[in-house]
């Protein structure tokens, strides 16, 4: 388990990459206002190009065992505990990089169409802009605390992104609850990250620098570790929506589309695979809390996808996916296939980012419409948008060699052969890859296929979008193919991507066992249930009939209803959770502080007052009377005055 | 003048005095040169503030720019001022606010001579409490900024301002009485000790007195700042206060005077009494976390904003009051820190509602929403303050909080883990409010003629709102600068015990204490 | 010569009677008038006493006595005249501003 020694050099360059992004959303929200709409759209779009055309240099230079680092300054510093704000890219940040600045780029491109119209399109680039500076302190920090203002800050955005159109309260709304729902999750990030900084520091190794701590960490109790990673863990299950804190991200689909493309599918909700990836060295020592991510991430997978199976918003089948597909990443994280995990991050970006974008083509064209039973028979109305998305739909069932094929057996046969995976690991994500082709067909039979249900004056403006959005399009949609090729299996032309990654996750690879004739077996087997699903999607919806309504009503409509409403699993952490604690703050608010407490204050101030009254009553205001007093006051200081003689 | 040179932070003390005194001089029609000549010398004892910093040598620990005149010499009674680590930059929170909040009281009309006067001694008293390093002397102005802000809150204040401004003081009164009991029977010991009757806090400290006297001195003092904090559960008399304040002594409130209670805790009540402090610090950590959370749920259910900021200060201070008590570097020094971060994001949170009320003439939440779109700037800067306030990473209220958390970490992790609630609870109230008054539709007529900030508003703003961003993404400045003073007070607290370890006793962790 | 014992018996009488004016008379001027005969009861003892020590201490301090209960009764009536004007009643049960 002793990483690889990297050779690390100093490249100022790379503080730039965040930077450009930060500075281009600076001046427009400045000056954004009098720049007009276009220009800050372009400002925008050319600072995250430069950011990418950085990024692709970055790679370009990097030697994969290599490692760029740049120290900013040193931001905190309090006895021992010192953090500096410094980057660095090895090769999994620069996987990252590409991803980030690339697909963002494409999404930025393709929201100067998208949002042409709308009057925030300033504001909606300043919060792009802020975004990506986020998300690249995310992956470039080289301590956790650098990830974790990066980690905060897309969160932010996220929530800003999320509530953008803010006049409709439920965006809003869903903004607040993806904010919140992800500090919960942060709760525990910052627990664990506190665990570890003083756990290490007890040794008087104060860091929470990536590389320093995988030198350390054999310093480490396993029962520590155990609890520190399954405390990060919560902090990645709240970026990457698993079970239980999956809730905000389908109510985050209220964004605009291509921040449901950008940040809820390609990058910011990824981040929490990107973290447990970059902490590989600590996850690999806890084999509980491993076996946990897997479990989790299975029953994620699994759940999400058959939530999707009767969603009827086009982006909130899309958000399950997302939930389900990223489900997929955590079960090869919990088998410890890290490489895997990144590549399926990888080859999702793309096809998922590619769906988003075709779903908010689709929206566009029909004037924000998102329920796929008022689509259908697109196909002839949007020829460029029909053909990405199919392709994307087929490379997220893992049709074969597109790129949901490769990353998806590649973890499938992860799960199945390597030391820590199960069948049962692989069954149940075997099943999702079946029901992923389901309710992937079904929503492209849905929306493109079929007679038209929208109503007649969406009809008349059913158009083509524009060359900005449709570029990105087909550049994603060769993504999807293209991108699987780099992590082809043996029995094929092997794996540059393994290659790649090798020097970061070296050790944290164990021999498999199994053939690569299981692997072929295994893979038919996969593309069979990918057929099945294909093949049902095709007859209950591909054609017209009234097996959709047949299938609803099964079972006396109860399991249909059941995955409508998400296993009402909204409903069940309201009267669980927020009710209680809504109702037990309320009664403190109203109840508790003013009545016991400013009661309590209030009472010793009666209590004064009550005696006063008693006593004011002495008080006569007659001279005569105080003259009285005084006089057998004196008599009685006489008197005892004498007797003391 | 040989004979009577003001030092330079005596020089800061007289500058607001001899404000008021000029402003009593001016005669009472001319409103427009009462806050030209208020505004005028709180900006001048910033910019001497500035001229101190800059002779602060941040590498020492002890006090600078000591002056030392007898004052009442047949009781040991000094005037003795002097600044370190701790105090300098509560020193220049308090300098820097000030023309902030003359400017905000703009709207102020009513006796607007008499509101200025208070103002400047106020910010005398402020300054003094901050510097004095006489007990005695420390007590006065403790006592003299209680009345200008009495009147402020009693005078300008809101419907209910008699029952908030008596609450106020009387509670913060019957606190600080039991305070001067304490310091009068601190001298009087000392005098018995050692033949010398002093009031010198440098003299103080190095007091061995047996442990049951420590314990009850430091009950007097720990009651008297806790009042004054507010630790839970004496709160109750700061949302009163805050809500009938008129703006701008909500802002003083909450970003200074509330800052004298930890002050006071950091400066006298801990490193005099360091055996009663640690053995106090389980219970005070107890308070201090349950005044975060408590402070939170309390928080979210208020209906009115400044009610709920109020409330929200209660939580901050709370983890602060945590910094403090844990007594390892990071602690202290985050709370010192997240001092200065609730008194520049609660002050511009006032700033803020203060604005608002004064177009609309109401600060219920109800009230509003969809402000977004009428007020775009004022917004956005709501939003900055906002997320300060729940503590994000790169603006300033973060550091203090992961500073404190991690001190306290060390120390006590369950505890801790309880504080850490509160970054999601703030997160909650503070994002359920904000929605409600700036998102959602505009459908109130009345805030559809609402005019965006004016420009005096904006040059309020500016300098809270670069600040907040500069102490985010830059604290080591500030750091660097309180270590030292707070390395010799923790060494003092440890030292005297003569037992380096004692935050093992205290919290009953295995924890070795860190960082030095 | 008559023994101090007389003196003393008799100035007692008459400050008791003065203490007594004061506290019961329900006129400002009887009990100014009292509040003389106070007065002259201590300036009697002080005499007694300056006689029977031979001291001349306590006749300065009756002449001084004498000087402060002259201001005094010039004070006092010129309040009580002033009460009077206002209230036009000098009973002193009438008067319990004090009480506020």
């Amino acid at each position: 388990m002793v990483a690889t020694t990297q050779a690390v050099a100093t490249v100022d360059l790379l503080r730039w990459m965040p930077l450009i992004p930060l500075l281009a959303s600076l001046i427009n929200m400045f000056f954004g206002a009098r720049l007009g709409r276009k220009t800050a759209g372009g400002l925008a779009c050319v600072a995250v190009l430069a950011s990418f055309a950085i990024a692709l240099y970055i790679f370009w230079l990097l030697p994969a065992t290599g490692m760029f680092r740049d120290t900013v300054y040193t931001w905190i510093e309090s006895g021992s505990f010192q953090v500096k704000l410094s980057f660095q890219v090895d090769a999994l940040t620069a996987v990252m990089l590409l991803v980030v600045t690339g697909i963002g780029f494409l999404i930025h491109i393709y929201s100067l169409g998208y949002m042409d119209h709308d009057e925030g399109i300033v504001r909606f680039f300043v919060y792009l802009n802020l975004f990506i500076f986020f998300m690249l302190l995310l992956v470039m920090g080289d301590n956790l605390l650098v990830l974790f203002i990066g980690w905060e800050g897309v969160g932010l955005c996220s929530y800003l992104l999320i509530g953008f159109w803010y006049h409709d309260h439920a965006n809003t709304i869903a903004g607040n609850k993806a904010f919140i729902v992800n500090r919960i999750g942060d709760f525990g990030f910052v627990l664990g990250l506190l665990l570890l900084v003083t756990e290490l520091g007890r040794q008087g190794i104060w860091t929470l620098d990536f590389m320093e701590l995988q030198q350390h960490v054999n310093l480490l109790s396993p029962e520590r570790i155990t609890l520190i990673t399954l405390l990060l863990f919560v902090g990645a299950a709240g970026k990457s929506a698993q079970i239980p804190l999956f809730v905000w991200l389908p109510d985050a689909m209220a964004g605009p589309t291509p921040v449901s493309a950008l940040i809820h599918a390609a990058t910011m909700v990824t981040a929490g695979a990107y973290m447990t990836a970059r902490l590989h060295f600590l996850f690999v020592l806890a084999p509980e809390t491993l076996s946990l991510i897997a479990t989790i991430g299975a029953a994620t997978a699994f759940f999400a996808a058959t939530v999707a199976l009767t969603q009827t918003d086009i982006k909130r089948v899309l958000a399950y996916s997302t939930v389900s597909q990223l489900g997929y990443m955590f079960v090869a994280i919990g088998i410890g296939a890290f490489s895997a995990a990144i590549f399926h991050l990888f080859t999702h970006a793309f096809f998922k980012a590619c769906l988003f974008l075709g779903s908010g083509s689709v929206i566009h064209a029909l004037d924000g419409e998102q329920d796929m039973r008022k689509m259908g028979g697109l196909k002839a109305y949007l020829p460029t948008t029909y053909w990405t998305y199919v392709i994307a739909t087929l490379a997220i069932a893992g049709a074969p060699f597109t790129a949901g094929f490769f990353s998806k057996d590649f973890i499938l046969w992860q799960a199945y052969s390597s030391p820590r995976g199960s069948t049962e690991l692989w069954f149940v994500g075997w099943l999702t890859a079946g029901l992923t082709a389901f309710y992937m067909f079904r929503q492209l039979f849905l929306v493109f296929h079929g007679e038209c249900r929208a109503d007649e004056h969406v009809k008349a403006h059913i158009h083509e979008s524009p060359v900005v959005m449709t570029v990105p399009l087909v550049v994603l949609a060769a993504g999807s193919i293209f991108a699987g090729w780099l992590g082809a299996p043996e029995y094929l032309w092997g794996s540059l991507w393994d290659h790649w990654l090798q020097p970061i996750f070296g050790g944290a690879h164990e021999a498999a066992h199994g053939s690569p004739t299981d692997e072929i077996n295994l893979t038919l087997l996969t593309l069979a249930i990918g057929g099945l699903g294909f093949l049902l999607a095709y007859f209950v919806y591909g054609r017209a009939s009234k097996l959709p309504d047949r299938l609803a009503s099964l079972a006396g409509g109860g399991p249909y209803r059941l995955l409508l409403h998400k296993y009402y699993i909204d409903e069940i952490y309201d009267v669980l959770i927020v009710r209680p604690f809504t109702y037990c703050s309320r009664w403190l608010a109203q109840v508790f502080d003013p009545g016991v407490i400013d009661g309590l204050v209030n009472a010793v101030a009666r209590g004064a007052r009550g005696f006063s009254l008693i006593w004011r009553e002495v008080q006569t205001g007659n001279v005569q009377h105080y003259l009285a007093g005084f006089l057998a006051a004196t008599l009685a200081l006489l008197a005892y005055f004498l007797k003391q003689q | 003048m040989a004979a009577f040179a003001l030092g330079n932070l005596s020089l800061l003390l007289a500058i607001p005095v001899i404000g008021a005194m000029l402003l009593v001089l001016i005669p009472r029609q001319k409103s427009k040169a009462h806050f030209t000549c208020a505004l005028l010398f709180t900006s001048l004892a910033f910019l001497w503030s500035l001229t101190i910093l800059n002779q602060f040598d941040g590498a020492k620990g002890e006090m600078q720019l000591v002056e030392r005149v007898p004052w009442m010499r047949f009781y040991g009674i000094e005037y003795l001022v002097g600044i370190d680590g701790i105090s300098l930059f509560l020193v220049l929170l308090t300098t820097f606010l000030m023309p902030i909040a003359i400017l905000a009281s703009w709207s102020v009309k009513d006796k607007s001579k008499e509101y200025l006067f208070f103002m400047l001694i106020l910010e005398t008293g402020m300054l003094g409490a901050f510097v004095a390093l006489d007990l005695f002397l420390f007590y006065v102005f403790w006592e003299v900024m209680l009345i200008p802000m009495y009147f402020l809150i009693g005078v300008w204040g809101g419907p209910r301002r008699i029952y908030a401004a008596v609450k106020f003081v009387l509670y913060t009164m019957a606190g600080s009485l039991l305070m001067l009991v304490a310091i009068i029977y601190l001298a009087t010991r000392h005098a018995q000790l050692t033949q010398v009757l002093t009031f010198d806090l440098l003299q103080l400290y190095d007091l061995h007195l047996p442990f049951h006297e420590q314990a009850w001195l430091f009950l007097a003092f720990a009651l008297s700042f806790a009042i004054k904090v507010p630790v839970f559960p004496f709160h109750t008399w700061l949302p009163d206060a805050h809500v009938e304040a008129p703006t701008a002594g909500s802002v003083i409130l909450a970003a200074i005077l509330l800052k004298l209670g930890t002050y006071g805790f950091v400066r006298f009540a801990i490193p005099l009494f360091p055996a009663a402090a640690l053995a106090a610090a389980p219970v005070m950590i107890a308070l201090a976390v349950v005044g975060i959370i408590y402070g939170a749920l309390v928080a979210m259910m208020q209906a009115d904003i400044k009610k709920l900021v109020a409330y929200s200060s209660v939580s901050h201070l709370g983890l602060v009051m945590l910094g403090l008590f844990v007594f390892n570097l990071q602690g202290v020094q985050g709370g010192i820190y997240q001092m200065l971060n609730h008194g520049l994001s609660t002050g511009a949170l006032f700033l803020l509602v203060g604005m608002i009320y004064d177009r609309r003439h109401t600060r219920m939440i109800e009230d509003f929403g969809g402000l977004w779109k009428q007020l775009p700037v004022f917004s956005a800067v709501l939003l900055l303050v906002t997320f300060s306030s729940i503590g994000l990473p790169g603006l300033n209220g973060f550091v203090g909080e992961f500073l404190i958390l991690l001190g306290a970490f060390a120390v006590t992790p369950g505890w801790t883990a309880a504080a850490a609630t509160g970054m999601i609870l703030s997160a909650i109230y503070m994002l359920w409010m904000f929605r409600r008054v700036i998102f959602g539709p505009l459908t109130n007529p009345e805030n559809q003629k609402l005019k965006d900030l004016d420009r005096r508003e904006i040059l309020i703003l500016a300098p809270v709102v670069a600040l907040i961003i500069f102490m985010g993404v830059y604290p080591q400045p500030f750091l660097s600068r309180v270590k030292p003073s707070v390395d010799l007070t923790l060494k003092r607290v440890f030292a005297i015990q003569g037992m380096p370890t004692a935050v093992n006793n205290t919290a009953g962790g295995e924890a070795k204490n860190d960082g030095r | 010569m008559v023994p101090l014992d007389y003196y003393l018996i008799l100035s007692a009488v008459i400050f008791a009677i003065g203490v007594i004016g004061v506290l019961v008379r329900r006129n400002l001027i009887v009990v100014l008038m009292s509040i003389e005969l106070m007065l002259n009861a201590v300036n009697l003892t002080f005499i007694a006493f300056s006689r029977y020590l031979a001291s001349m201490q306590g006749q300065v301090v009756v002449i001084f006595v004498m000087a402060v209960a002259a201001a005094e009764a010039v004070i006092g009536l010129a309040i009580v005249i002033s009460v009077f004007r206002h209230r036009r009643t000098l009973d002193p049960q009438e008067m319990q501003l004090l009480k506020w």
